[in-house]
């Protein structure tokens, strides 16, 4: 079986239905990927499969598409830079023990690859995750704080094409 | 505790040079020369309180520190301040450096922190100091507790404890400040003796060290020669005024690994040949295992060794999955003891029972309240409440790696306090404790599980004396749920006599379980008669201190019954509390801030909304909270908004200190709402997160903090967020539905409360 972690190639030797979670902290040994639950309940194990939010404590292995990309939070910054979700996280304290944070960071980075400027009611939707130290009201502003940095981004990129085109 | 600052100030030797030591000092510690980058490392104890001096005698060990807060320091100007606490989620370690940066007048881009070695030359023996000098109590969840009494006085003295939120007030605003000061006195001697000027002359600003005439250098420059001094036990601290660290925000220093993955949890340690082991403890608390066959686990791929405990089965592979499904593959026999028929709802029975009996312990009374009551008859108001066993569930499961090898024993975790982690160890391992290493990893939350209830840790000792590889126990959900020191539930039968004001003449409190602290049940309102008194001996579940140990069932009782009252009379919540407050103005201002924050006075409440109040002092820190209740469709509390007021006298870091109140206010909003372990047949029944459920995104409200700096003796971040929340969102739930609940939680899964 044959895996693609953050842009790298692995060949697994494992049972089909071993959870993903464990193939990536156990096989691989990416810690940063969690267990809490066990059943899909909390959201610590949360990585990003082709983009999407998945729960890897219950995903069998062998359900992987061996053509997908996983993203684990190991993967998200390129060296020292930080992703946009990922700095907002950091500018406003969101994690306290921090146990949960990947799976967060995660799930809200789905969130806005699919509703880049999300309203509150769409990030209570998406962003089910448990934290026990109660950060959410700080996950919150930095979702939004996230969404404003991508778009200002978007929006210099626009800008950036617009005068190039007028050359 | 009396006010050290004040003493230090009152006994410090002007200006006065100490002569020069030959040897290392008593009151230094040189960690290892030239330490790792080249750094010097510099380490100031505070030498024994005179006071202390006779005591010191009485448990043998003249001379040994009763705090140590140490301070690396680097050529390149650099100090990494040396922290010894475990960092619970809180940054801890960020507001204990700015506490000794400010003090020393440290450059903050030239701080860094690090954790202290799990050693008792490190002891945060603040706690101890305390007690031995016999000023104050024991903080919470210490004081009380069996090991602790039956030690030695001496040993108290070998805490590393980070609990009963004192880290800022014991080691912060004493060991810390105390650090600072002594390296300002051992770093500006250092530089007058070099640059021939009187020490009066030199001073710390903005990270230099500076003389009059305009010449400066860097710490790293005198700081080995800062060694030749020997610092007073006592020295001036900074004034309020002169601050430049203690109360600015600082970004903490964990968070950067906390959202890249790079923080290491005990689950994450690897080491080579490790194996994985998944436990089944038995499933009734003191039951013990009668026999398993290994047979189902042991064939299986990756399956190294079935291991049995007295009370437990394990299974080690070569992954965690493995060990999990093979160790739940197994069919063990046990014998449950003589808990087999504890019950949770029997044990409340017999607590409601217990507090209408005679023959109660007293807590405190004054006044002559339990005769003004009993005349009074059925003219006393009479409320009984209850509240429910809890779990810790954080999120992380409890579990650590332990090593056998060489004799020695290596212990990968996280503990509330290394030390007794390492004593504990050593005699579960029976080796002395210093051939016991143990390696501080991250803390995925703890909320008091991993204080003094870390029987995972003698269980991963025990398993790692059956291999020769280290061992990395990790508790599944079900396992740490069912397996924890729960809160324990408690019953309180409230009655009060109320004057033609309305104001309450006599209350009496009459409760089941006194754990800690023990001024959790203390009535802050103006009474002239108060009878206080407990049951205990009615729950054999199980107890641990749980996030603000027994003020979180106090803050309940006493702040709903007051509200009750409150309508007895015939007055506003929020203005009856106000009245009876007038004696303490320190109460009075954080209840004001509270009330204006939500806009008390004027809320109208049309939207289907109401406003409930309460208000707890705990750990030194005054907490208001003011929440507002809403009804859904399908009968469900909600609460969209919480303000906070919170009074901890003075604000280290007040962006950290308001995360801790948000984080109190949401840890105790999951327990208000939906909290419940029940036992049955021994057993507890809730399982995982979709029977113990918790607050989440959806259901957090919006949360305001307020913070007041009255000055008062530094008290705790940690817990007080916690006790008020219950009480105020049910006072919530009666201005908006005329309905008093008094048991917990108020919206368990499938209450119907609106229908």
């Amino acid at each position: 079986m044959r895996l693609s972690i953050n842009g790298k190639p692995h060949d697994l030797d494992v049972e089909p239905e071993m959870p993903l979670l464990w193939v990536i902290r156990d096989v691989v040994n990416l810690t940063g990927t969690k267990f809490s639950c066990g059943v899909a309940a909390c959201g610590a194990c949360t990585v990003l499969i082709d983009g999407q939010p998945v729960r890897t404590c219950v995903t069998p292995v062998g359900s992987v598409s061996e053509t997908a990309e996983i993203t684990t939070i190991e993967g998200l910054a390129s060296g020292d830079e930080l992703t946009p979700v990922q700095a907002a996280w950091v500018e406003h304290q969101a994690p306290q023990c921090g146990f949960c944070q990947s799976g967060q960071i995660l799930a809200a980075t789905a969130l806005l690859s699919q509703t880049p400027e999300p309203t509150d009611e769409e990030i209570d939707a998406a962003m089910t995750n448990i934290c026990r130290c109660g950060s959410y009201p700080r996950i919150r502003k930095a979702i939004h704080a996230a969404a404003r940095a991508q778009a200002e981004t978007l929006r210099a990129a626009a800008g950036e094409g617009a005068s190039n085109d007028e050359r | 505790m009396t006010n050290v600052e004040n003493e230090a100030t009152q006994q410090t030797e002007a200006g006065g040079e100490r002569p020069k030591r030959k040897g290392p000092s008593r009151r230094l510690l040189i960690l290892g020369g030239l330490a790792a980058g080249g750094g010097i490392a510099i380490g100031a104890a505070l030498s024994p309180f005179s006071r202390l001096n006779e005591q010191r005698a009485m448990v043998g060990r003249p001379g040994e520190s009763v705090l140590l807060s140490s301070l690396r320091i680097a050529p390149d100007d650099s100090i990494t301040v040396i922290y010894p606490h475990a960092d619970m989620g809180t940054g801890v370690g960020t507001a204990l450096a700015q506490i000794l940066a400010d003090e020393l007048d440290a450059d903050w881009d030239n701080v860094r922190i690090e954790r202290a070695p799990g050693e008792t030359a490190f002891a945060n023996g603040a706690l101890g100091q305390a007690y031995v000098r016999g000023d104050t109590e024991i903080p919470a969840p210490l004081a009380g507790l069996s090991w602790l009494v039956t030690r030695r006085l001496a040993e108290t003295m070998n805490l590393q404890i980070t609990g009963g939120s004192t880290a800022i007030a014991m080691t912060g605003m004493e060991g810390m400040r105390h650090a600072g000061a002594s390296a300002r006195y051992m770093l500006t001697r250092a530089a007058a003796k070099s640059w021939g000027v009187p020490v009066e002359e030199v001073d710390i600003k903005g990270g230099r060290i500076i003389h009059a005439s305009g010449k400066s250098a860097g710490f790293g420059e005198f700081a080995e020669a800062g060694l030749e001094y020997d610092p007073p036990a006592r020295l001036p601290f900074k004034s309020k005024s002169a601050y430049t660290q203690i109360g600015k925000s600082r970004p903490r220093f964990d968070i950067p690994a906390k959202v890249n993955g790079e923080a290491i949890y005990s689950g994450d340690v690897r080491l080579p040949g490790m194996v994985f082991a998944a436990i089944r403890l038995s499933p009734v608390p003191g039951g013990v295992l009668e026999s398993v066959d290994a047979a189902p686990a042991s064939g299986r791929r990756g399956v190294v060794k079935v291991a049995t405990l007295p009370n437990a089965v394990a299974v080690f592979a070569d992954n965690f999955w493995r060990a999990r499904e093979a160790v739940r593959a197994l069919d063990p026999v046990w014998s449950p003891g003589e808990n087999a028929q504890l019950s949770s709802a029997e044990t409340i029975k017999s607590m409601e029972a217990a507090v209408r009996s005679s023959g109660l312990k007293k807590d405190h009374a004054r006044g002559g309240a339990a005769r003004t009551i009993e005349e009074a008859g059925e003219g006393a108001i009479e409320r009984v409440y209850t509240v429910p066993y809890l779990a810790h569930a954080a999120m992380e499961t409890v579990g650590c790696v332990a090593w056998m090898h060489d004799g020695e024993l290596e212990i990968w975790g996280a503990f509330q306090d290394a030390l007794v982690a390492k004593y504990q160890a050593a005699k579960t391992a029976g080796i002395p404790s210093d051939r016991v290493k143990v390696h501080h990893t991250e803390m995925g939350g703890a909320f008091g599980r991993r204080g003094y209830t870390i029987d995972f840790l003698d269980h991963a000792v025990r398993l790692a004396q059956q291999t020769d590889a280290p061992v990395n126990l990790i508790y599944t959900r079900e396992e740490d749920m069912t397996q924890d020191y729960y809160r324990n539930a408690s019953v309180a039968r409230m009655r009060a006599v109320l004057g033609e004001d309305g104001r309450p003449q006599a209350l009496s409190h009459h409760y089941a379980e006194r754990h800690d602290p023990k001024d959790a049940s203390r009535f802050p309102y103006d009474v002239s008669g108060l009878d206080v008194r407990f049951a205990n001996g009615n729950s054999a579940a199980p107890w641990g201190a749980w996030r603000s140990v027994d003020h979180s069932i106090h803050g309940f009782f006493i702040e709903c019954f007051i509200d009750e009252l409150a309508h007895e009379a015939g007055q506003d919540p929020y203005i009856y509390r106000r009245a009876l407050l007038e004696h303490n103005p320190r109460m009075l201002a954080v209840l004001d801030a509270a009330a204006e924050m939500s806009g008390w006075s004027s809320f109208s409440g049309a939207d289907g909304s109401a406003l409930g109040i309460a208000i707890k002092e705990s750990f030194g820190t005054v907490v208001c909270e003011v929440a507002e209740v809403r009804i859904s469709d399908t009968g469900a509390v909600s609460v969209p908004n919480v303000w906070v007021a919170a009074d901890p006298g003075l604000v280290v870091n007040p962006d950290g200190f308001i995360q801790q109140m948000e984080s109190g206010v949401v840890y105790g909003l999951t327990a208000a709402l939906y909290g419940e372990i029940e036992f049955e047949n021994g057993q507890v029944v809730q399982q995982n997160f979709w029977d113990y459920p918790m607050v989440r995104m959806a259901d957090c409200p919006n949360i305001e903090v307020k913070v007041l700096e009255s000055g008062a003796r530094t008290g705790g971040a940690g817990e007080p967020g916690t006790p008020p929340i219950a009480a105020a969102v049910a006072n919530g739930v009666f201005a908006l539905t005329g309905k008093r609940i008094r048991q917990l939680p108020l919206s368990p899964p499938g209450a119907q409360l609106g229908a």
